[in-house]
């Protein structure tokens, strides 16, 4: 008794309020739990994960090379949105740096190919981390902030850091570093491409990702940052350290931008300051409020009109005629309108309100009051 | 001693217009607890009409003046259209509606008036430093105009905050909203004309920096509002004179790291400060408000 939080958690909550707060109520509490309900957590999310990689897979072996390059980067910035998705929604925490943390990793992936000879998942592993750390040294600093100072601090990371590459020549300056991106191993086929390639290393590191982090926001940990995020001092009570989890939640979602930016490096392959500026960071936000925050599946919607938009603007702008200088900043302005949008008219994301019109559609029974409410 | 003496005015001039963007982000902050990420783009709005102003021909103070009522006017549109609305959200609503502004802002500057045509600013008063013996010093008429503008908005606003009943009012929609609605105050308007105020104080920043910045672009103050807001923040969000103080401490950091270590390192200087001011006092250095205690 003493120690549940007294606080009604809707009158509190201080975060967002998302739609991953909780299991959707996808099974009436009389009926019995199907086989599919009583598997652990872990096999669930690993069984969803293996499916997404192979059909991730599939469509790559069945499209052209450009369409292949367009999935590996869809697939490489699902994986900086899905760790942004958990710190924002789950822990309620703003970034607007991690376009500069996805630079770290892209640098440190970019450096380490370039000069040592690794394989290539330990080149990505060690992108992550270097996230990861830069994340600790962010996070220790952010968990002193509130939202919007926090956003400041993080904009002026998302500013400053890709100026400093700029300065060195080992980073190559203004030019950046290019790399050689990694050859399809034998068994791909003889003549398979290297954009192929490249979408089967994003798509399985997007797999891994999602599986790992499923996991955590479901676990304890999870719960901790949600804990923190609804109400810091009834989670202070609760004996959780809200520092300490502030801090974890900071280093985990830097540790993916960290691995996003070095499948990105791998791709591309020009690591350059150009192309982790600050629009990079907003265009991450707008694919987590696109699919929600906090909701992994809602961060592949995310990513993919991430990666989609600015060529859909093209073409249209093409399409109707409008002059070089509107299309040019179409994708832009459409970035922000859909911020606005979506914030003031569905704040739990585009996927939630599918979602919900498509759970009012099919279920009746369910009462209308377990359908969470946004924000 | 020269070179110093030069790096200081730099900064105190550079200062200035950091102390109106921070003056700008203090006011909106005191008004509606919103930290207006869109300033800066609001700002470079402004300053793009009054230049369009002077390209069909007005004088450099019908586009001044024209910049700081556009400001005024855009400011009480933003308010009432995009921020009323998440007024009472969490904050992280907030934040991405202001950041929703700020692209989209540029995004049409960008749409009409274009990315990256050579244009610039006129600047009214002469660029050339003042002859002192036989030497210029880094101070030039406009630098002048800079420091008496700012000033001068500053008092403006201070005595309007602390010497008229509109003042009165403002402050106390801001602070005790449901007691100042109950005295009869109309709270909305207050905080819509907050915002209106603020929005012309980061458009006199906008007006002011621009001639120094060639080509003009549309992200032009993108760096501006990083500094004002480090200034801000500096100064504790709260209080007008910490944005003044934080204000001239981020020019001269900012000129004395790019004099006496390099130019290129002048933002990385500014962030260095902001984070260290931020681990040591979280609450800003002007801040009578408890900090968050983790």
């Amino acid at each position: 008794m003493a120690t549940t939080p007294a606080a009604p958690e809707s009158a509190r909550t201080t975060g967002p309020v998302t739609d991953a707060d909780g299991p959707p109520p996808s099974a009436p509490s009389g009926r019995a739990r199907s086989a599919w309900e009583r598997l652990p957590v872990v096999a669930r999310t690993a069984i969803f994960a293996l499916a997404f990689a192979v059909i991730g897979i599939l469509i790559a072996n069945g499209i052209s090379r450009y369409r292949d390059f367009q999935l590996a980067e869809i697939a490489a910035y699902l994986v900086a949105v899905a760790g942004l998705t958990v710190l924002t929604g789950l822990n309620g925490q703003i970034s607007l740096g991690h376009g500069a943390l996805m630079a770290v990793g892209a640098y440190c992936a970019a450096v380490l190919l370039l000069h040592a000879h690794l394989p290539l998942v330990v080149v990505l592993l060690l992108s992550a981390l270097a996230g990861g750390v830069a994340g600790v040294l962010v996070g220790a600093v952010a968990a002193r902030l509130r939202g919007p100072y926090l956003a400041g601090a993080t904009l002026a990371l998302a500013v400053g850091l890709p100026e400093i590459p700029k300065n060195y020549k080992y980073f190559g300056r203004d030019e950046g570093l290019t790399i050689n991106p990694p050859l399809p191993p034998g068994w791909l086929g003889t003549n398979a491409p290297i954009e192929r390639w490249g979408a089967y290393i994003c798509i399985i590191g997007a797999a891994v990702t999602l599986f790992l982090l499923a996991n955590l926001s479901r676990g304890r940990v999870g719960r901790n940052f949600r804990a923190v995020r609804d109400d810091e001092i009834a989670a202070s009570l609760a004996g959780i350290s809200v520092p300490r989890t502030q801090i974890l939640a900071f280093t985990v979602s830097a540790a993916c931008a960290g691995l996003a930016g070095g499948l990105l490096a791998l791709v591309t392959p020009t690591v350059g300051p150009g192309g982790f500026s600050l629009a990079l960071s907003i265009q991450l936000l707008v694919a987590i409020v696109i699919g929600g925050m906090g909701n992994l599946p809602g961060a592949v919607l995310g990513s993919i009109v991430l990666v989609y938009l600015p060529s859909w603007a093209t073409s249209i702008s093409n399409g109707v005629g409008l002059s070089k200088q509107i299309g040019a900043n179409l994708a832009l302005a459409i970035f922000g309108g859909m911020l606005i949008v979506v914030m003031l008219a569905f704040p739990g994301g585009i996927a939630a309100a599918v979602r919900r019109t498509w759970w009012a559609l099919t279920s009746r029974r369910r009462p209308a009051t377990t359908i969470p409410a946004g924000p | 001693m020269h070179a110093f003496v030069n790096y200081t005015l730099d900064g105190l001039s550079v200062g200035m217009v950091y102390a109106a963007v921070a003056l700008s982000l203090v006011l909106i902050w005191r008004s509606t607890r919103i930290l207006n990420f869109a300033g800066g783009a609001m700002a470079m709005l402004t300053t793009y009409i009054g230049l369009s102003l002077i390209d069909r021909g007005a004088n450099y103070w019908v586009a001044f003046f024209g910049a700081l009522i556009a400001g005024l006017v855009l400011g009480a549109v933003v308010e009432r259209v995009f921020v009323r609305p998440v007024e009472n959200k969490p904050p992280i609503n907030a934040v991405i509606v202001t950041l929703g502004l700020f692209t989209l802002i540029e995004a049409l500057a960008g749409m009409i008036w274009g990315n990256s045509k050579s244009r610039s600013f006129p600047a009214h008063f002469s660029g050339n430093g003042y002859r002192v013996g036989t030497t210029r010093v880094a101070f030039a008429p406009f630098d002048t105009f800079i420091v008496v503008a700012v000033a001068l908005t500053m008092v403006a606003l201070l005595g309007l905050f602390q010497y008229t009943s509109l003042g009165l009012k403002m402050r106390a929609a801001a602070f005790e909203p449901v007691v100042a609605r109950l005295q009869g105050i109309r709270v909305s308007r207050m905080l819509t004309l907050g915002w209106a105020l603020a929005a012309a104080a980061g458009s006199l920043a906008g007006v002011l920096v621009a001639p120094r910045i060639l080509p003009l672009s549309p992200n032009y103050m993108d760096d501006v509002l990083v500094y004002g807001f480090s200034a801000a923040v500096l100064g504790g969000l709260d209080s007008p004179v910490g944005a003044l103080i934080g204000g001239l401490v981020l020019g001269l950091t900012r000129e004395y790291v790019g004099g006496y270590v390099s130019s290129t390192y002048e933002i990385e200087g500014a962030l260095v400060l902001l984070i260290a001011v931020l681990m040591v006092r979280p609450q800003g250095l002007f801040n009578r408000i408890a900090p968050r205690r983790v």
